[in-house]
């Protein structure tokens, strides 16, 4: 297992870094100038300076390079700084965004927080919401119960959540005006009245959110549990006279559980790309919305982190399904 | 097959078997006219209740959206600015826009485009898809390179690339093709190219189990080309995988283009499609959210219908299943 670790481990530097090369190549496309912006009055010499401080002068592979040692070398290492004390980095070059002239890794941990708080809890929420349904509507299959179930989860599948935001919004805040529409950021929870204003303006994008998940989980659950109900461990369980709940609860359900776990893990990155939608819309400003931010005023810099941020996130998360998959199931052997 | 399917024997097929008294209860089974593969489909989709409403309302959608401007010939671009932001009235059932636009004649054309570039963009990420599992399953040597290239593309952050794709194309393809087909050819390509990788996969599957079974040794012994197999042999025995990825990729490609002409980098403003008008009405949330409800309704309907198209067909399309 351990072996089998490092091999992927090990294979997916050369993934990552074929994938910062290609966003690297599309973004080197852009028929943006980070220029435009300066007032036409500035002689082009002192434009051709300002592009080459911001580091557009260079030849395209050095400055492919350069990205790449500033993004594994240098981020590290202010990492490293910030929590020892130390100064590696200093006189460092970091990634800048564009945009604020600020670097690009402060902003995204100025930013996760929100991301993180939201779409963390909406998973939270649809796994415990997700897994009783799956359970229960298997075990009745066919009942009235699974039919609801089934039609819950198309539903989930189908409304999109620009739509799905949008009506809530309509409902619970311009109708009812229950919760606030926008997510404010700036609120510190520090007393019971901001918490319960927190959680009031939590309720709506979480909810959102949680109703996809919830679709997808609930229907891989129910058909892992399926697969596992006629299967000749569970007659021998029974016929051992094991009670109803030992059977479904702990013979059955820990075995179909393998996938599902596996198909948790492979859905949280996922979530921080679909959560762009979701933060668009409620205003959250988190993640998602720095990247549209980032798209929309042309901030390369910003752009390609962000998006190397999130294929990181999905090769690594499919690296740990993988192994979770290896150390839950021992029918599975990788070495 | 129950009894009441169960048909004449064919006199022509099995003369003597019919004469034989006492010998015509198996035998005619055996004799019963050959029923073809598409024939055990349609019975067993038919027992899908939910795929059967699914496939008549989607059939249904697309043909108001297609045929209904020759019923409802008002021109969707028509500013009427005296009859603006009305609701629900003769003249115009669902009301009218912020420029007095009808918005029944919206709906009809930003549907066209909606359900076209669904269908384009699943027809090619189908046809990428079809091809790439196709050659990775029969041709070994290819396999490992192209199922690579799949997890790479399966490893792309695919909604954040595809904002970068709308941004750094646009123009280009707008001064190439003109601006409503440059963003459309815009749209189905890059929903298309990133959309291919699990028709892939599953194609490939079959294609490496079908390549190890008899008929294709059979085929091959008497002497029948690489392609000739795979057109002939393997492309209709894994019709029934790609089948109900293209209902499920209409559904994706639909869902993608409106959440792109949502983020404002689809579609051009004037150019009704059902997530631009999402999009524009949210603006107006607050004084007619009745606006906000037909368009996200339309995407909806559709994409629930053509999920529930898809559910049946794999039903249907699995013998393991059908007439049980």
């Amino acid at each position: 297992m351990l072996t089998f670790t490092i091999r992927r481990l090990i294979l997916a530097v050369p993934t990552l870094i074929f994938i910062s090369l290609v966003i690297f190549l599309l973004l080197e496309l852009a028929p943006g100038d980070p220029m435009a912006q300066v007032p036409l009055t500035v002689p082009p010499e002192v434009k051709e300076k300002m592009r080459e401080a911001l580091g557009l002068g260079e030849p395209m592979h050095i400055r492919f390079w350069k990205w790449i040692v500033q993004f594994f070398w240098i981020e590290p290492q202010v990492l490293i700084d910030h929590y020892l004390g130390t100064s590696f980095s200093q006189g460092d070059l970091r990634v800048i965004s564009w945009q604020t002239r600020s670097p690009v890794m402060d902003i995204v941990v100025q930013r996760m927080p929100q991301t993180l708080w939201v779409v963390g809890t909406a998973y939270v929420v649809a796994i415990v919401i997700a897994l009783p349904i799956g359970i229960y509507s298997a075990y009745r299959q066919y009942s009235w119960f699974d039919q609801m179930g089934t039609f819950v989860s198309m539903v989930g599948f189908s409304v999109p959540p620009f739509f799905s935001g949008v009506l809530v919004i309509v409902i619970f805040s311009v109708q009812l005006g229950w919760f606030p529409s926008i997510y404010d950021t700036t609120l510190v929870v520090d007393s019971w009245d901001s918490f319960v204003k927190q959680l009031q303006q939590m309720i709506m994008p979480v909810m959102v959110l949680a109703l996809q998940i919830t679709a997808q989980l609930s229907r891989f659950m129910r058909a892992s549990m399926l697969d596992n109900l006629n299967q000749d461990y569970v007659r021998t369980a029974r016929a051992k006279g094991m009670s109803e709940y030992v059977v479904v609860m702990v013979h059955v359900l820990r075995n179909s559980m393998i996938p599902v776990v596996t198909v948790i893990a492979l859905g949280i990155p996922a979530i921080f790309g679909g959560a762009i939608i979701t933060e668009q819309v409620f205003k959250v400003n988190g993640i998602g919305q720095l990247l549209i931010g980032a798209i929309q005023a042309n901030d390369l810099p910003m752009v390609q982190t962000l998006t190397f941020i999130f294929a990181v996130l999905i090769v690594l998360f499919n690296l740990i399904a993988d192994v979770l998959y290896g150390i839950l199931d021992p029918r599975i052997r990788y070495d | 097959m129950t009894d009441k399917d169960r048909l004449v024997p064919d006199e022509g097929l099995a003369p003597a078997s019919t004469a034989l008294p006492g010998a015509a209860g198996p035998l005619e089974e055996l004799t019963q006219p050959p029923r073809s593969q598409w024939l055990d489909v349609w019975d067993q989709f038919k027992t899908h209740r939910g795929a059967l409403i699914g496939g008549i309302l989607f059939v249904a959608i697309v043909a108001s959206v297609y045929l209904g401007p020759f019923v409802w010939d008002i021109d969707p671009t028509k500013i009427n600015i005296r009859a603006r932001n009305e609701g629900p009235s003769l003249a115009h059932p669902f009301g009218t826009d912020q420029l007095g636009r009808d918005m029944l004649a919206r709906m009809m054309a930003g549907g066209q485009t909606s359900v076209s570039v669904g269908i384009t963009a699943m027809l090619l990420a189908l046809i990428l898809g079809s091809f790439i599992g196709v050659v990775a399953g029969f041709f070994r040597r290819l396999d490992g390179p192209l199922m690579r290239l799949t997890d790479l593309f399966l490893a792309l952050p695919l909604l954040p690339l595809l904002l970068v794709m709308m941004l750094l194309f646009r123009e280009p393809l707008n001064a190439a093709f003109g601006l409503e087909q440059g963003i459309f050819i815009l749209i189905v390509a890059s929903i298309g190219i990133t959309s291919w990788m699990p028709t892939a996969r599953i194609v490939r599957g079959d294609v490496l189990a079908l390549k190890e079974r008899e008929f294709v040794l059979a085929a091959r012994s008497i002497g029948t080309t690489n392609t000739r197999i795979i057109t002939r042999h393997i492309l209709p025995n894994v019709l029934s995988p790609i089948m109900v990825s293209a209902t499920l990729g209409i559904a994706t490609a639909i869902i993608t283009e409106s959440a792109l002409s949502f983020l404002g980098l689809g579609f051009p403003p004037d150019f009704p499609t059902w997530g631009r008008l999402l999009f524009d009405a949210t603006d107006y949330l607050q004084q007619y959210p009745e606006r906000v409800f037909w368009p996200g309704m339309a995407i909806s309907l559709t994409v629930l219908s053509v999920n529930y198209l898809g559910d049946g067909l794999r039903d249907a399309l699995d013998p393991r299943i059908r007439g049980r």
